[in-house]
């Protein structure tokens, strides 16, 4: 149990960068870590370089992973499961499928195409960027085990009714005509080499960190914003526990914009130290990640008002009820 | 030849049009590159991930930004 504490604490957790950087405030620049100036900037500079680490080398080895799991033999392996086996093995797919929002249309397309059930593609949709497995360790390191696995499987329950409603409401009629009779491409997905496969997973790093940096960079300012300037009053005030409202603000702040799940955690981080309940963090991140105004946009070019509008509501009521239980149940995890 | 480049405006498709320009120059192939980015016309060819090379409507590779190397071997 000491070493995997200790294995823990020093890669996950990241303690001797924590102590590195502490070093270097206090007896480099000269400030205290207790004071604003300070704190801030231990909080920005030990932030941004455990996220960028972590990033790096989790998005290299899963994205090997993910090489054996290109959207085409998803739709293959997912074409062989009906009713609701095939929504949880759409949400857990959507984990390990390599994806970003810029091809969500192609896919939706590719899938429904291949005739594949539109409420397992909402299965995938939903879970694919809200659980990725690189987000679940980020969340382990900077909360704790017991956290991202309960993210996990709330996020994976999300995609999961959210896509049987969809199924079985019979909402195939609200997606547009086009959608339907394409192409269906069948390539083989084996032939990659050793090789191949080391190299997508270096580009993968590149595109993700080159995606994504501007994303940290702000996120963490923000953190470092909320972690010593704003009063905790203020806080407490918006997103203070005893504020029934607290969760149904944080979503609906979340919900119109587009950031990356990376970029959200320094800000949830930020708001749990000031005493923010973790339901409300997490329902930030879920509805920053989970929903946005440009992806909305996307899919409205494949299906009718009525459907998106069904959608975005299922995904809204199913964090806020995330939301309040974790505030409710947090206790148990912190 | 006659040759499309599917993608939707993004970098990555700019980049392999721009490979895919310098593979045939090097090469000295005459050959039509067409980019086409209506979502539509690259469903048609039932494709997941963008960009994409299409040889004569044939689908050559998804999802990848080939090399001018790689190109080359395709081309020849």
């Amino acid at each position: 149990m000491f070493v995997l504490e200790w294995l823990n604490n020093q890669l996950l957790k990241m303690e001797w960068l924590n102590n590195g950087v502490k070093w270097f405030v206090e007896t480099v620049i000269g400030m205290g870590i207790d004071t604003k100036l300070g704190g801030s900037l231990h909080f920005f500079i030990y932030d941004v370089f455990k996220i960028f680490l972590l990033l790096s080398a989790l998005i290299f080895s899963i994205s090997y992973i993910q090489s054996y799991f290109p959207p085409e033999r998803t739709r293959k392996i997912l074409g062989r499961f009906n009713g609701i086996s095939a929504n949880i093995l759409g949400a857990l797919l959507g984990t390990i499928t390599p994806f970003c929002s810029c091809s969500s249309i192609p896919l939706f397309i590719g899938f429904t195409s291949a005739g594949l059930p539109i409420g397992v593609t909402f299965s995938f949709l939903i879970s694919s960027p809200l659980v990725d497995l690189a987000s679940v360790l980020l969340l382990a390191s900077i909360f704790n085990w017991k956290i991202a696995i309960a993210y996990v499987i709330v996020g994976l329950l999300l995609a999961v009714i959210s896509g049987t409603i969809i199924s079985k409401a019979k909402m195939e009629k609200y997606v547009e005509s086009f959608v339907y009779g394409n192409t269906v491409l069948d390539v083989d997905a084996d032939t990659l080499t050793f090789k191949d496969r080391i190299s997508f997973a270096q580009d993968q790093v590149k595109d993700i960190v080159k995606k994504v940096w501007i994303y940290i960079l702000i996120g963490v300012g923000i953190g470092a914003a909320i972690h010593n300037w704003i009063p905790e009053s203020v806080i407490s005030a918006a997103l203070g526990q005893d504020k029934w409202y607290s969760v149904p603000l944080a979503t609906l702040v979340g919900i119109p914009m587009y950031a990356d799940i990376f970029g959200t955690l320094p800000i949830a981080e930020a708001l749990v130290s000031k005493g923010v309940g973790i339901g409300t963090a997490l329902a930030f991140m879920m509805a920053v990640t989970a929903l946005s105004l440009p992806s909305i946009i996307m899919l409205k070019k494949v299906v009718k008002t009525k459907l998106l509008v069904i959608f975005v509501g299922l995904v809204t009521i199913g964090i806020l009820i995330i939301g309040f239980s974790f505030n409710a149940f947090g206790y148990l995890f912190l | 030849m006659y040759i499309k480049v599917l993608g939707s405006g993004c970098d990555k498709c700019k980049k392999l049009e721009a490979n895919v320009k310098e593979a045939l120059q090097s090469l000295g192939i005459e050959a039509t590159v067409e980019k086409v980015e209506d979502f539509k016309q690259i469903m048609a060819f039932g494709v997941m991930q963008t960009p994409a090379l299409v040889i004569d409507e044939k689908v050559k590779s998804i999802g990848k930004v080939l090399s001018v190397d790689e190109l080359k071997n395709i081309f020849k």
